[in-house]
Formats: structure tokens, sequence, C-alpha cells
């Protein structure tokens, strides 16, 4: 009785993460599906994916309804709001890149595949490593640190390895038309910013970590 | 009456303690909206009544033994005095406390009257006023050390632990409004119970008149919190160190703690029992009690983040309260005996008299002139504060209604302004645009028309050249002028063309006049339509023969015809004919 009106929240707040979480996943199969040319299965993870993003916007919308209906924590419930807002950046720029792939359909030379499919696992691990330092936060805020430095290294793996894409690109493969070099590059630009976006997130929980230790 | 007008200095200071100091129980729990103030406000309520009538006797003893009022016109002035010095020190937002200004009265009072000053209590009142915030922030640092440690390990969700911080806000709360109620109760009617006697009984239930007095009181506190301490609790949160609901909960119960110690017979006579010196009962300030218990969260989390200003002001207020009051109860006191004739000094000891539900008198020994006059005066100066108080809500609703119907209008005249603004802008640009556009296709007209004359002038020197030709005899010569004038010709072949282009730019120009000549004059043919055309322009038969390949006289007959296809009357001119239409 005593955390009903809290209960409510705390299971809107878990399920969204797990909305993040299932997002990721997706995108991470629906980039190496796209790459091994399995059609069928590429186009099921976009659809699971943009329903993903509607589930995911409407319970970010029902979280902040309960925290200012219910007045619950006034004090940081807009740090919590801009929390969830940014995590649900990352599921917008998994489907919006997802959408690119589909759309665009970029020509990716088989020697590249790997790097690509390395580099989207590294860009989804760096986004992977926000959900717990998240769950921490509302628990353990003291925690909140040992989680989030993950997500600093994959950000940095992610850039590095974006790099040598770039110049492999650029420098090793005269046989690609300059459009196709641009086109590559944008894409291995939209992959990072999932990582980037993750960065975001991380150092707004640092943030707030902080605020939250007495 | 005369009863309520004697109490009502006590009552207002009552009123000012509510308003001011229910902030310090409730305010970070308000002003983080935790709870609501309504909500808070009727647990402060009860629980300070509570608190004044059945623990407010100790604090009491103390202030009696400091100097004992035993005449109401005293206490009244004394309670009155540092009521006023409270207000006014409030409104200028200078610190101060109920606690230092009834202790200031008091001793004003004894110095009027001539009676002696318990020092021994006075070291015992003011070394509390420097104990308490001390102590308040020990209490402060070592409860927060350990809401830290539960917080840190409890691992609870931050929303469950919300919830628990917002019943532990109320717990607390109600603790610190009982504390305050028992300790505070002192500083607002102590001084009215060596000098007043009233019980009141209903069966076996007896009150007492101290019991009374104190739930007099503490409605008026309850009054104090429900009217006025809105507006304070919204804005206590940033005062002195910007406070979570954690730290609300710590500097609370500090608060409560310290109150309740200093106030607590029972507390005081166990500590006794164990064969320790007791505690003394003094009515504490609860405020600087706050400013201590989060000087002692600011020591664990780190000084820099207090406000040292305030802290200092705290100090201060410790000399000039006390000082202020005293100074105007000693004047005040000569001015009540002098001029009413109301004793203030225990040779007039009001007799004490039981009173009891069927038969509630009292009897005070004040002569009947002074008795009637002070009604009076009490009547006309309520008549006159109501008046003021609707003058001044009158004026201040029509200022407030003139304020806001000038600020509608001057927003409405300057949305006007700028309207008109950007459509005069706008007519000019469409004016400029349009002279402009006018500017250029005359000069394009012009430049043309030249070029058609020069057009004109060669072709007459082709005509001789060709007639030169046939005159000469040479065929080698007649040949050779014959090529060059052939590659003159060719040269100039684009003419035609121009003169299409310059018909052209005209009909864009006029479109809706040619629209409406094709409408009303059908039968019109393309010339005589080019002709109209030309002197809707304003170009003359001089300048419009050589865009139609015509001799001036050609023009003027065509000119004729057209009038007469038209069916123009004789008055009617063709310039102004084509102009109208």
């Amino acid at each position: 009785m005593l955390f009903a009106k809290a209960k409510k929240s705390i299971d809107l707040i878990d399920k969204f993460l797990n909305c993040v979480d299932q997002s990721l996943l997706l995108f991470k199969e629906g980039v190496k599906n796209y790459l091994y040319n399995n059609t069928e299965n590429f186009n099921n993870n976009i659809l699971a994916l943009a329903d993903a993003e509607i589930e995911s916007d409407k319970l970010r919308r029902e979280i902040e309804k309960t925290l200012y209906l219910q007045s619950l924590m006034p004090q940081i419930r807009g740090d919590i709001m801009r929390l969830l807002e940014e995590m649900d950046n990352i599921i917008d720029h998994s489907k919006k890149n997802l959408f690119q792939f589909d759309v665009e359909m970029p020509h990716i030379p088989a020697n590249l595949i790997p790097d690509f499919i390395q580099l989207t696992q590294i860009s989804v691990s760096a986004a992977e490593s926000v959900i717990p330092a998240a769950k921490s936060y509302f628990s353990e805020p003291a925690n909140v640190n040992e989680k989030i430095h993950r997500v600093y290294f994959y950000e940095k793996e992610v850039d590095l390895l974006a790099d040598i894409i770039r110049r492999k690109i650029f420098r090793e493969m005269p046989d690609l038309k300059l459009s196709e070099k641009f086109h590559l590059r944008y894409f291995t630009l939209h992959i990072e910013n999932i990582s980037d976006t993750a960065e975001k997130v991380a150092d707004l929980l640092s943030i707030m970590a902080i605020k939250r230790i007495v | 009456m005369l009863l309520l007008f004697f109490l009502s200095g006590g009552l207002f200071l009552g009123w000012s303690l509510g308003a001011n100091d229910a902030a310090n129980i409730f305010g970070t729990a308000v002003g983080s909206e935790m709870i609501s103030f309504k909500k808070a406000a009727v647990i402060a309520s009860i629980f300070i009544i509570l608190g004044a009538v059945f623990q407010g006797s100790g604090t009491t003893q103390t202030l009696s033994e400091l100097g004992s009022i035993d005449t109401i016109g005293g206490a009244f002035t004394a309670a009155l005095c540092s009521a006023l010095v409270v207000t006014l020190m409030t409104k200028y937002k200078l610190p101060v406390s109920t606690t230092q200004a009834i202790v200031g009265a008091i001793i004003g009072w004894c110095y009027f009257t001539g009676t002696s000053v318990n020092y021994d209590v006075l070291k015992k009142i003011v070394g509390t006023w420097v104990f308490g915030p001390i102590l308040g922030a020990v209490f402060s640092a070592l409860l927060y050390l350990l809401l830290r440690k539960f917080i840190r390990n409890s691992r609870l969700h931050l929303l469950k632990m919300e919830s628990i911080i917002r019943i532990l806000l109320l717990v607390v709360g109600a603790f610190g409004a009982y504390s305050l109620g028992a300790n505070n109760i002192a500083n607002v009617m102590g001084v009215f119970v060596n000098s007043f006697s009233f019980s009141f009984s209903i069966g076996s239930f007896t009150i007492s008149s101290t019991q009374f007095l104190f739930l007099l009181g503490g409605i008026a506190i309850a009054v104090g919190v429900f009217t006025y301490s809105k507006k304070v609790m919204e804005t206590i949160g940033g005062n002195i160190l910007p406070m979570t609901p954690e730290a609300a909960i710590v500097v609370v119960l500090s608060q409560a703690l310290v109150l309740f110690i200093f106030s607590s017979t029972t507390l005081s006579q166990a500590v006794t029992s164990i064969g320790l010196p007791p505690i003394p009962l003094v009515p504490v300030s609860s405020t600087q009690v706050v400013v201590g218990a989060v000087l002692g969260i600011g020591l664990v989390k780190g000084i820099q983040e207090i406000k040292m200003k305030i802290v200092g002001n705290i100090a201060l207020g410790w000399v000039t309260t006390p000082v202020l009051t005293g100074i105007l109860t000693f004047f005040s006191l000569f001015f009540v005996q002098s001029v009413f004739g109301i004793p203030v000094s225990n040779q007039e000891t009001l007799p004490l008299q039981n009173l009891s539900t069927q038969n509630q008198t009292t009897n005070y020994h004040i002569p009947f002139e002074v008795n009637t006059f002070l009604v009076g005066i009490l009547l006309l100066l309520m008549m006159i504060v109501l008046y003021l108080f609707f003058i001044r809500y009158k004026n201040k609703q029509k200022s407030e209604e003139n304020e806001r119907r000038w600020t509608k209008q001057v927003q409405f005249s300057e949305f006007q302004e700028a309207l008109s603004k950007i459509e005069a802008n706008t007519i000019q640009l469409e004016n400029t645009n349009l002279v402009s556009k006018l500017e250029e296709s005359k000069n394009e007209l012009i430049t043309n028309l030249l070029n058609i004359g020069e057009q004109r002038e060669y072709l007459e020197g082709i005509c001789q050249g060709i007639q030169n030709a046939i005159e000469v005899q040479d065929v080698t010569e007649k040949d050779r002028i014959l090529k060059e004038e052939l590659l003159h010709i060719k040269q100039k072949m684009s003419f035609s063309n121009e003169v299409d282009k310059i018909y052209l730019k005209a009909e864009q120009a006029q479109v809706n006049f040619m629209e409406r000549l094709q409408v009303q004059y059908p039968q019109l043919s393309v010339q005589e339509r080019r002709l109209l055309l030309l002197l809707r322009i304003g170009l003359s038969s001089k300048e419009i023969a050589p865009l139609l390949n015509i001799s001036t006289k050609s023009v003027e007959i065509s000119r004729y015809r057209l009038r007469k296809k038209l069916n123009l009357e004789r008055d009617i001119n063709l310039v102004q004919f084509t102009q109208t239409m």
C-alpha cells in the first residue's frame, strides 16, 4: 500500500529501459541482416524497431504524466525526464539508421562488411552499457560511475574503428566512386551517432548521480 | 472585550511566530512540492496547539523567573512591543527572533519598574541562545551522516525512497510543530501568566488559566500558519543552503529535538534523577536552531556551501533584537502608565478570580474612566484601521485594474503600431518595386524605339545602295555593291524578331488591357490592337510609325479608321480612351 504509487512508476521505468535494450538488439540484427543480404529478416527488424520506438514514446509520456500528476520526486523529475528523453534518442537514432539502410541501400564492399559489423557491435555495446548505469541511478547512485566508464570506453573504440574504416574507404579503395565513398562515410557516421548519444546519456547520468548522493 | 484587547499584544506575537516559524518546519517540504501547503498547515497547527497546551509550562516558568510581569497592562505592553519589533524587523528582512524580543521586553519592564533582573536566569537564557544552534548543528551533522548511510546502504528504488521521505517529512514536521508549540509558547503568552487568572470547567474537565492562555496562543500561532506562512514556505528553500528533502528531514528533526530538550520538564527531571544538572527550560529561537542545523549539514558536505553572511546576521540578531525591544518597552511602559494611567508594576496586581461556565466574570482593578476611555479608543482605532484597510484594498484593486487596463492598451497600441508599420513598409516596398519595374520597361521601350529608328535609317541606306547598283553599268561593280548590301541585310536579319519582342513585353505589361480589348472589341485586327497598345503606353504617331513599319501619315489614317471602328464620338480622344479602358 505504502509503495503502490511508486511501484507503478517503477514498472513503467523498467519497461522503458527494456524497450531501449530491445531496440538496440534489433538494430544490431538489422545491420547484420542488411550486410549479409537477408532481406526478409532485415524488413522484419525494421518493422519491429518502428514498433519499439512507438512503444518507448508511449511509455515515456506515461512516465511523465505519472511523475507530474502524482507530484513524485518534484526536485529531480526534470532530470529524470531528460534522462529518459536522451535514452529515447538512442532508439530514435537506431530506427532512423536502419531506415536509412533500407532507403539508401548503400553498397558496402565485401571486405568492409566485417568492419561494419564490428563497428555496429561496439556502438551498440556503448549504448547497452548505459542501461545498467541508468538502473543503478535509481537504486544505487553511488555505483553509477563504476558503470558508465564502459560507455566511455566503447565510445572511444567506436571513434577509432570508424576512423580506420574511413581511411580504408578513401585511401585503399580506388575502385569506388567518390559518391560511393561519401555514402559509406555517412553510414559510419550514422552508426557512430548511437555511441555518441550513449555518451551524452552517460554524462547526464554522472551529474545526476552526484546530485543524488546526499 | 477588554481582556482580548490586553491579550492582543501576545496574540499578535503568536500570529507573527506562526507566520515565520512554521516555514522552518515545513518550508522545504512545501517549497519543493513534497507536501501540500494545506496538509502542512493543518498538521503544524494541530501539533503546535498540542505542544503549547501540554508542554508549554516549563519555558514559561523560566521567563517568569527572569522578570515576573504581574500586571496585565505591563504584560500587554511587553508583548506588543516584542510583536512590533519582530514585525518591523521581519518586514525589513533583518534577523529577528520572538525569543530574544520577549526577553528584551521583560528586561525593559524590569528596568522601568525597578524590579531586579535575575541575572543567573539571564545568563542561562543567553547561554542557550548560543548553545541551541550549536546543539542543532551537532544533531544535524550526526543525523545527516546516519541518514546518508541509510540511503546508501538501503538500495531502495528512488521512488520508494521518496515515499518514505514524504512520510518522514510529515512525522518529523509534526514533532517539530509540537516542540515549537511547547518551547515558543512562552514567548507568546509567558508574560501574561502571572497577571491573568481564569479557569474553565466542564464537569470534571478543567482548563487552568495557564492552559487557557496557551490554547489561545496556540490558536494565534495556527492562524499565523494558515494566513501568512505560505509565502515564507515557498521561498525558504534557497535562503541559507539549497536543501534536499532528505536534508530537510535532518534539519527539522534536529530543530525539534533541540526545542524539545529545552522545553521538556519530564526530560529535565529524568536527567536530574540520574545525578546530572537539570536541563534549562528556555525558549529557543527555532530559526536560529535551523540555521545551526543547516550549518551542521554544511560542515559535513563542505563549508563553502554556507552563506556565511546569514550566519553572521544571527549573531547580530542576538544583540539588536533584545536591545531594541527593551528600549521600546521601557518607553512604551512610561507612555501606558502616564497617559492611560494603566498600572504596569506589581503594586497594582490584579486580583485572581476563578470563573466557571455558568458565571464567567472578570474583575480587574482598573478605574472605570480608564476602562471606558480605553474601550472608546479601541473601537475608534479598530474603525480607523478597518477604514484604512478598506481604502487601501479599494485603492489597490483600482490601481491593479488601471495597471492591467493600461498594460493592455499599451500592448494593443504597440501591436497596432507594429502592424501599421509592417503594412506601410509592405506598400512602400510594393510601390518601389512597381516604380522600378515601370521605369525599367519604359527605358527598355525607348531603347528599342531608338534601335528601330536606327534600323529604319539603315534600311533606307540599303535601298539607296540597291538603287546605286541598278544605276551602275559595270557588272563587276554592280555585283560588288549588291553583295555588300546582302551582307548588311544578313547582319540585320534579327530586326523583325526585336519588334516582336517589344510587342510581347508590352503585352505582358498590359495583359489586363489586352484581355479587355479582346473581350469588348473582338472585331479588331492584330495590327489595330497593337496600335491601341502603343497608344496606351503613351507613344506618339511619330514614334509608332517605325514600329508598325509605316509612315506617320499612315499611322494617322489608321487612328482615324480605328475611331470609326470603335464608334468613338468626336470629343473622345483615342489616347484618353485607351487610358480609361
